[in-house]
């Protein structure tokens, strides 16, 4: 066990836990988007779990932090808001900001943010860049909408980890980022309704399960058919 | 013990050398003239194809009996396509002529091959000193240079290895062989190598992480990903001089206990790869790679890995990910490579001029490296020198000279009368620093204390016609576009640096963007996951911090002092200077904008140029007659004549 500080609170954590993690544990709240428990490497993809860590330079995404006694932790310095703020703000520019007619409303990650950083919710100072087109339907099973994604990779991860290889995965560069679907010759034959493991982890409602009338292909489930194993 | 691997590398070695010297005798003691022709891309580029067909159809067509040499580039690439003529039974020393295309080749075979004249109007310099013609070493080009990893290129012939061999090549495996791995690593630390990437880490230490972690295997690789826009030192040495990587490669191997190694390249480089894959073959089978190299036990095999042209795959973490067959999507460090790299396995990555450092170091010893270069910065850097400077090309400096010194005495400085304003150090990573930083030396942290960095070695000098926001503009569009799209500051964050230096540059620039810019870049840099992300925004911080006027020009007065970014032009015909009757800008407008006015001069109807420039082009020098301004409000009101006038003093010239 090690001994450690975080805003000046003792915690106990297993030496090599990622201090993410153990601040989660202990209900200290940092804000994180792409971290899901039991990663090994975390991707820090999200920019957002900044903290200080003394000794070292500039703040440092806690989930690239290993525990170690004696460590000493900020979560809340200027020099963490700010970076906070902005990686925060940046995702709201490219973020189709309908909360009403979104499934993740009241639930969503980036409300939670937004109100734990006291930070609005349509960047002030920031143009608003949204990407074409608004949905993509392409998927026999789920629909994905780019401008709700923050891209956190989440989904990937957990694909991956269900199904042994993941049937999502990033593609395009640069801005024009998203996320699609890839890894099976056929997604039809995929059983996605069942699963949805990428749809519960998403923390802002960019992907959503098709309702069984907009399929595209009738999932193995809506036939009354035991989902055959995937070959992986 | 091996049977195999018991053997003095020294004897063995010895058969390969030998042969290489027999040969290498053969074509020295061979009377008849030795044409050595550049054959890399640029020249290739420039039209050195066309110059090899035009050498050999003189040869049969004079019946001269002559040999071409291929050779490397030799970075002189203002020159190209350049030749070197060995003809020692003229007399006089092997002459390097520049710019050869077949006509100029089917000159100088039948002049000077056959009448022994070497047309002396034409000759760049001897190669040798002597008292008949100026040699090249009388040049700063030349002469300020000092050749450690470029020594042989354009020398040999990239595609033979006994021509390496004969001029010292693989010397150094065999010495690397017979010390201890630690021995190496020790010279190599002792020398003060730092890797040439980019970031400056010194070599020796990576290396003795990689050997120090625990695991039986472990990789080396060669980062060939060369990227940055304008720079090519890392494709000019493999094409030019391959073994000496692949020697160093074998070195660093050696030392870090690997028994794989990777070529990283980039599939847009195919010369490269063709070279380097050939080259591989060549040490293979002479057993200078493989099993059991030169009968000693140690193995290595070499495999080329194309690249698929992501600029961030030149990251290492990402380099791995893309060999692994994932996105080249960068990964948080630590664990550093040299501890779990390559399929987990500890991976040292170094750059081709690290590598192409190391062979020269272990055969001239790490005290003779240290001699070159500055305390904190042995050695010597590369540097593509290009943009508006007289003599652009590949040049090998020892580190601690002055960007003054590179720029004006060895590269000639600014052509056509212009005024230098600006040099861009490190590529989109870089910076731009002005007048005031000529005087900084080049080393790795002198550059970093000004904002810019040494970066792989890209270089672009120019003149007072460059805007710096566009400059900037430029590098930003070429990052936003390379980066991964995996973290939240580089994605999104260089985009919003884009749109705003687009908007600047049109002309709608805001009260607040410069300030919006500043606060944007400093949280990019503190707040990216790789070091893409983490120097993308030097280029706008440093343009910012030297030519904030410029900025200001654009935003608050809408005016470019450049006088380049089109929507805050306007061009216009001095009428004092314009010739009657002299109609050489009409007949360029893509548009139709020149007009003719009462006075049968000339005139631009504003509402229809696009600003192109052709007019001023076109103008002859004599009139010079077309201005540039910017604000385009300073563009003088010319009337322009009703159609029916124009149509009457049209018909008044045509009439008589």
């Amino acid at each position: 066990m090690a001994k450690f500080l975080v805003d000046n609170r003792e915690i106990e954590a297993d030496e090599g836990t990622i201090l993410l993690q153990a601040c989660l544990d202990h209900g200290i709240y940092i804000p994180n988007l792409c971290f899901v428990k039991g990663m090994d490497h975390p991707s820090a993809s999200c920019r957002m779990c900044f903290v200080e860590v003394e000794g070292e330079r500039q703040p440092v995404p806690s989930c690239t932090v290993k525990v170690k006694d004696g460590i000493v932790v900020k979560t809340d310095t200027p020099q963490v808001r700010q970076l906070q703020r902005t990686a925060f703000q940046l995702l709201m520019s490219v973020h189709d900001v309908d909360c009403a007619n979104c499934p993740s409303n009241k639930k969503c990650e980036l409300q939670r943010i937004a109100k734990f950083l006291k930070a609005p919710l349509k960047p002030r100072a920031l143009e608003i860049y949204l990407k074409e087109p608004r949905i993509d339907e392409s998927h026999p099973f789920l629909d994905y909408y780019p401008n709700r994604c923050v891209l956190c990779g989440r989904c990937v991860y957990t694909c991956g980890q269900r199904n042994a290889q993941s049937f999502l995965a990033f593609s395009k560069r640069g801005f024009n980022t998203v996320i699609s679907f890839y890894g099976a010759a056929d997604l039809s034959t995929l059983d996605c309704p069942n699963c949805h493991a990428c749809v519960d982890v998403c923390p802002v409602g960019a992907l959503v399960l098709k309702e069984p009338a907009k399929r595209t292909v009738p999932a193995s489930s809506d036939l009354g058919l035991t989902p055959k194993p995937l070959e992986v | 013990m091996n049977r195999m691997g018991n053997k003095d590398p020294d004897q063995v070695f010895d058969v390969i050398y030998k042969e290489a010297e027999r040969r290498n005798n053969e074509f020295l003691a061979d009377p008849a003239p030795k044409i050595h022709l550049g054959m890399a891309t640029c020249c290739v580029a420039s039209g050195a194809l066309e110059t090899k067909k035009g050498f050999e159809e003189a040869f049969a067509e004079y019946h001269v009996e002559a040999r071409i040499h291929t050779v490397g580039c030799m970075g002189h690439c203002y020159a190209g396509p350049f030749v070197i003529i060995d003809h020692p039974a003229s007399g006089f020393p092997p002459i390097m002529y520049n710019q050869v295309d077949a006509g100029k080749a089917r000159m100088l075979v039948k002049s000077f091959l056959v009448d022994g004249d070497p047309q002396l109007e034409y000759v760049y310099g001897a190669m040798q000193e002597n008292d008949m013609l100026p040699s090249v070493m009388e040049f700063s080009r030349f002469n300020k240079e000092k050749r450690v990893i470029l020594e042989k290129c354009g020398v040999i012939d990239p595609e033979d290895i006994y021509d390496y061999i004969a001029h010292g090549g693989y010397s150094s495996l065999v010495k690397a062989l017979k010390l201890q791995p630690e021995a190496v690593i020790q010279e190599i630390q002792k020398s003060g190598l730092r890797g040439r990437g980019g970031a400056g880490f010194p070599t020796g230490r990576k290396w003795e992480f990689a050997r120090q972690a625990p695991g039986q295997e472990k990789v080396v690789i060669c980062n060939a990903d060369e990227g940055d826009p304008g720079a090519y030192m890392d494709r000019l040495i493999l094409e030019s001089n391959p073994h000496q990587v692949i020697e160093g490669l074998a070195i660093a191997a050696h030392a870090v206990g690997a028994r794989k190694a990777v070529i990283y390249v980039r599939a847009e480089y195919p010369l490269a790869v063709k070279t380097v894959t050939k080259a591989i073959h060549q040490a293979t089978r002479l057993g200078l790679l493989g099993r059991h190299i030169l009968g000693t036990g140690f193995d290595l095999e070499i495999d080329v890995f194309r690249g698929s042209g992501a600029f961030v795959c030149g990251e290492e973490t990402a380099l791995i990910q893309s060999i692994e067959g994932y996105r080249g999507m960068p990964q948080h460090r630590p664990p550093y490579p040299a501890i779990k790299g390559l399929f987990g396995y500890p991976t040292v990555i170094n750059n081709v001029k690290t590598l192409a450092s190391v062979t020269p170091i272990i055969d001239h010893g790490a005290d003779w490296y240290r001699q070159i270069g500055t305390e904190n910065t042995p050695g010597t850097a590369i540097f593509s020198v290009v943009g508006n400077v007289v003599h652009a090309g590949l040049v090998e400096i020892p580190m601690g000279v002055t960007l003054r010194s590179l720029i004006f005495d060895i590269c000639g400085g600014i052509p056509n009368n212009k005024k230098f304003k600006a040099v861009q150090i490190g590529g989109p990573s870089g910076g731009c620093l002005s007048e005031e930083f000529l005087d900084t030396p080049i080393d790795f942290d002198s550059l970093t204390a000004t904002g810019a960095m040494m970066g792989s070695g890209g270089m672009v000098v120019m003149d007072e016609n460059s805007c710096m926001v566009e400059v900037s503009r430029y590098f930003l569009d070429f990052t936003q576009k390379e980066s991964c799209g995996k973290c939240t500051f580089c994605r999104v964050g260089t985009h919003h640096l884009l749109k705003i230096l687009e908007r600047i540059t049109k002309g709608e620039g805001r009260d607040g963007d410069i300030e919006l810019l500043e606060t944007l870049a400093r949280d990019i840099k503190a707040g990216s996951l790789c070091g893409l992300g983490k120097t993308a925004p030097n280029p706008v911080l440093t343009s910012i911090r030297y030519f904030r006027k410029e900025y200001e020009a654009h935003i608050y007065e809408k005016r470019c002092p450049a006088l380049m970014c089109r929507s805050m032009i306007g061009y216009y015909i001095d009428l004092e200077k314009c010739a009657r009757g002299c109609d050489a800008c009409v007949a360029v407008c893509p548009v139709d904008a020149i007009f003719t006015t009462r006075n049968r001069k000339k005139g631009i109807d504003q509402q229809l140029c696009v600003k192109c420039g052709e007019c001023m082009a076109a103008c002859p020098p004599q009139y010079d007659a077309v201005r540039r301004v910017s604000p385009p409000s300073l563009v003088p009101y010319v009337e322009k004549p009703p159609q029916e006038e124009k149509e009457k003093a049209d018909g008044e010239i045509s009439g008589g």
